[in-house]
């Protein structure tokens, strides 16, 4: 085992202090420096679009790590100054201020940007969440309870118009999908999610295109435009459509990107470089296939398994085969997710049933259980991880646990 | 060992339980971490601090 004498590790967020403190705690005693876009200390995302959001929390609550606890790490942190370019050969980050900090090993932690809607730069009014200060414009906007378009139906899209609602915001969400929410969960439990929106008086347009901003002379938004011809009023847009991965200051350098910095199975990219959380792309060793997933517990679990393997060193590393978990917190249902359900053949709800609102559906793909998701059933489906975990085979899994509809 | 945790922040994602299962449980109706053992043993140690690390909610503290 030679362990590298330094590790620097760019982006100081969930996966870039999961690296870090995973070093620490196994005994690292090398270099460490952490490098941080914001100029904040390292803080959740998922309460941006929750309890930020509503103003159940403020600030503070989102803080990752106490100072003191992040100051016995002894990692010499460089925040509010981005990494700009990577030197691959000399083993060095570029720094935006100038400096050039090297490393024996490289963690790229960068995470994701939320995509915009082209035309949409400089729109007063237009919004995107993915940061802190996006989730604070986004509240004071919302204080003033405008009439709120949101495009696209994913999960943030989807928490953000529950908010909006329970603020007393006028709400339409615009999304090209037939059933919001259904390429992740299917059309019925989608369908029922929509129902559950729609009561709460959010307005849906589905499977139509926006297809750009409306905006007055002052450059201020005013609505939005549909591929069909219609528009809708807006005095605030939320979109909401994906994120894309923060590769930009790696061009040049020797590190693969593609869809993400493109890892091997033990989230390896070679010459010293790992990558670990939103921005790493890798082959699941489970299905074989090349993965990038945006949720939270993947980017703890990258980080925790990126500094193990930077320990073993690359040779000994350990393949990442994870069971992907991800939730959504929408009015009082929590929906929750293992595995993967986009591109399932079969839905199966095995226990509960649409009506209550509580349900355990499995997915299934090419014979096998594929995922699992539940809706206010937390220990329940916490039972069926298992079967995601083994990929079962689909018949008799979905036959054996009947559930009524 | 002490285990503290800030229980108003859990999300009910369960990773504590997949890691120490001894140590944490979960609500049955809403899955809010429930803490089994205050002082676990030390062997349990490894256990818990991976489950302080991998809560997407930081709720869990571990002092030695
Ligand atoms: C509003 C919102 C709600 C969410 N809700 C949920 C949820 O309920 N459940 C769930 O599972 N997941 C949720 N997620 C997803 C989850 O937050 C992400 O998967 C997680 O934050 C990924 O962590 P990360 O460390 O990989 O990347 P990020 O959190 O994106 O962090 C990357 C960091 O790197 C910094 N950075 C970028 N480029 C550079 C550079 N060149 N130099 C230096 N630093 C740089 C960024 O500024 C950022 O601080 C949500 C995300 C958002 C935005």
């Amino acid at each position: 085992m030679n362990r590298p004498e330094s590790v620097t590790v760019v982006g100081a967020s969930a996966a870039g202090l999961g690296v870090v403190e995973t070093l620490r705690r196994e005994g690292y005693e090398g270099d460490l420096t952490l490098v941080g876009g914001e100029p904040h200390l390292p803080y959740d995302r998922p309460p941006l679009s929750k309890q930020l959001l509503s103003g159940a929390w403020d600030v503070g609550r989102l803080t990752l790590r106490q100072p003191e606890a992040l100051q016995e790490l002894d990692v010499d942190m460089r925040l509010g100054v981005p990494a700009v370019g990577l030197d691959t050969a000399k083993r060095a980050v570029l720094l935006g201020d100038g400096e050039r900090v090297g490393y024996e090993a490289l963690v790229v932690a960068t995470g994701a940007s939320a995509r915009r809607l082209p035309g949409t730069e400089g729109v007063r009014g237009v919004h995107v969440l993915r940061n802190l200060e996006d989730a604070q414009e986004l509240k004071a906007a919302l204080a003033r309870r405008p009439r709120l378009v949101i495009v696209g139906s994913g999960f943030v899209g989807a928490e953000a118009a529950a908010v909006a609602r329970e603020l007393g915001c006028e709400v339409t969400m615009v999304t090209d999908v037939a059933v919001p929410l259904g390429d992740a969960l299917g059309a019925e439990i989608g369908g029922m999610l929509a129902d559950v929106h729609r009561e709460h008086g959010v307005r849906i347009e589905p499977g139509v295109m926006v297809e750009g901003v409306l905006a007055d002379g002052a450059r201020q938004v005013r609505g939005v435009q549909l591929a069909d011809g219609r528009t809708i009023e807006a005095d605030v847009v939320l979109v909401g459509i994906g994120a894309g991965a923060n590769t930009g200051w790696l061009k040049g350098s020797s590190v693969p990107v593609g869809n993400g910095v493109e890892c091997d199975a033990t989230l390896y990219a070679g010459d010293g470089v790992w990558a670990a959380g939103d921005v790493a792309s890798w082959v699941h060793p489970g299905t074989g296939r090349r993965t990038r997933i945006e949720h939270r517990t993947n980017a703890a679990e990258q980080g925790l398994a990126v500094g193990r393997n930077i320990l073993a060193g690359p040779g000994e590393a350990k393949p990442f085969a994870p069971v992907p978990y991800v939730w959504s917190d929408q009015y009082d249902l929590k929906v929750q997710i293992y595995g993967s359900t986009r591109g399932a053949d079969e839905v199966r709800i095995v226990e509960g049933g649409l009506g209550e609102r509580r349900l355990v559906a499995l997915y299934g793909q090419g014979g096998r259980v594929c995922g699992a998701a539940g809706i206010n059933m937390v220990r329940v489906l916490r039972a069926h991880r298992r079967s995601v975990a083994d990929a079962v085979p689909w018949e008799p899994e979905a036959a054996l646990v009947g559930g009524e509809r | 060992m002490k285990i503290s945790l800030d229980v108003d922040k859990c999300c009910g994602a369960g990773q504590c339980v997949l890691a120490a299962p001894d140590v944490f449980d979960q609500r049955d109706e809403d899955g809010i971490v429930v803490l089994l053992d205050e002082n676990p043993p030390a062997e349990q140690l490894g256990q818990v601090r991976e489950a302080a690390a991998v809560c997407p909610a930081a709720v869990i503290e571990v002092q030695e």
